[in-house]
């Protein structure tokens, strides 16, 4: 995966957000100094590698009603974590999900899958889908919910 | 937020165009004009109901590196430990959490040998032990909310 000179730009100028004019690329390019053409190109292609996921809206989910934002922690034996964790992700309202270390002995889980509800009582039911799921895998588990978002800026990366 | 607002919020999380006049595109696409629709995008971001629009950067495939990392932070100290550590260029996000291991943050940097540096430092400046957690495998990263 080779980002060259211009990708970073394009990347740098990009990152808080694309402008909200009606030629959004032709705007980018005129900051650059290069083409339209050139900007769209490089786009998609960072699409078609996956350097970027998608290119969208990220809506603040406190604001859209989704207060409980739970951190469903999981202990899974190790030879079986990547198959139950290939499961989980394709909850529909996991948003995350992860393969982390452990840190023992206090903190025995190694599977992250973050979920999401309007209401408390919906996260545990989450919660509870999941345990179902994984039965007698789940050696324990824990839910973290976010109390205050201290900081909020998204990535800086590639400038 | 009313019934055209989630219409564009929810439209947008599937993804945007890649062409001379996207707005245009989603606008018609919405029955919006591209005015309006570039108009109520502008306010939606403005009142924080959208935290980003725009490209979503894969950060380990442009050669960043990203971990997620908690410290117990003890409570009369807690609000001078976020300083601390949200004072760091390279923390993208940082979540207080109802745990014993109570402040969650994202570090995420240009170069794998930095995040090292990074972690240390916030141990040296707070005097906590910081818990990485580096990700081992990525199984799933999406999710659209219904708005």
């Amino acid at each position: 995966m080779n980002i060259d000179k211009i990708d970073r730009q394009i990347i740098s100028a990009t990152q808080a957000g694309l402008p909200l004019t009606p030629q959004p690329y032709q705007t980018i390019a005129d900051e650059l100094g290069i083409s339209a053409e050139t900007v769209m190109q490089r786009l998609s292609d960072m699409q078609e590698q996956g350097i970027i996921r998608r290119i969208g809206a990220v809506p603040n989910h406190y604001r859209l009603g989704y207060k409980f934002n739970g951190m469903t922690v999981w202990n899974i034996a190790d030879e079986y974590v990547d198959e139950i964790g290939e499961r989980v992700g394709q909850l529909d309202f996991v948003s995350h999900c992860y393969h982390r270390p452990r840190h023992l002995p206090e903190w025995p889980y190694n599977l992250f899958a973050m979920v999401h509800s309007k209401t408390e009582t919906g996260v545990k039911q989450q919660q509870q889908i999941i345990a179902e799921l994984l039965g007698e895998f789940n050696l324990g588990h824990d839910v973290l919910y976010s109390i205050a978002i201290l900081k909020k800026t998204g990535l800086r990366i590639g400038n | 937020m009313d019934e055209i607002d989630r219409k564009i919020i929810n439209h947008l999380q599937d993804g945007f165009p890649i062409c001379e006049l996207p707005y245009q595109v989603v606008a018609t696409e919405l029955g919006l004009t591209e005015a309006v629709l570039i108009e109520r995008l502008k306010r939606l971001l403005e009142t924080d109901i959208l935290s980003r629009f725009g490209p979503m950067y894969h950060a380990e495939k442009m050669g960043g590196e990203l971990t997620l990392a908690a410290v117990k932070a003890p409570q009369q100290q807690f609000q001078q430990i976020a300083e601390i550590i949200n004072a760091m260029p390279e923390i993208a996000h940082n979540y207080a959490r109802n745990h014993q291991l109570n402040m969650w943050f994202v570090i995420a940097t240009d170069k794998a040998e930095r995040l090292s540096d990074v972690i240390q430092e916030i141990e040296q400046k707070t005097a906590l032990t910081v818990y990485n957690m580096p990700k081992i495998k990525e199984y799933f990263v999406g999710l659209k909310l219904e708005a």
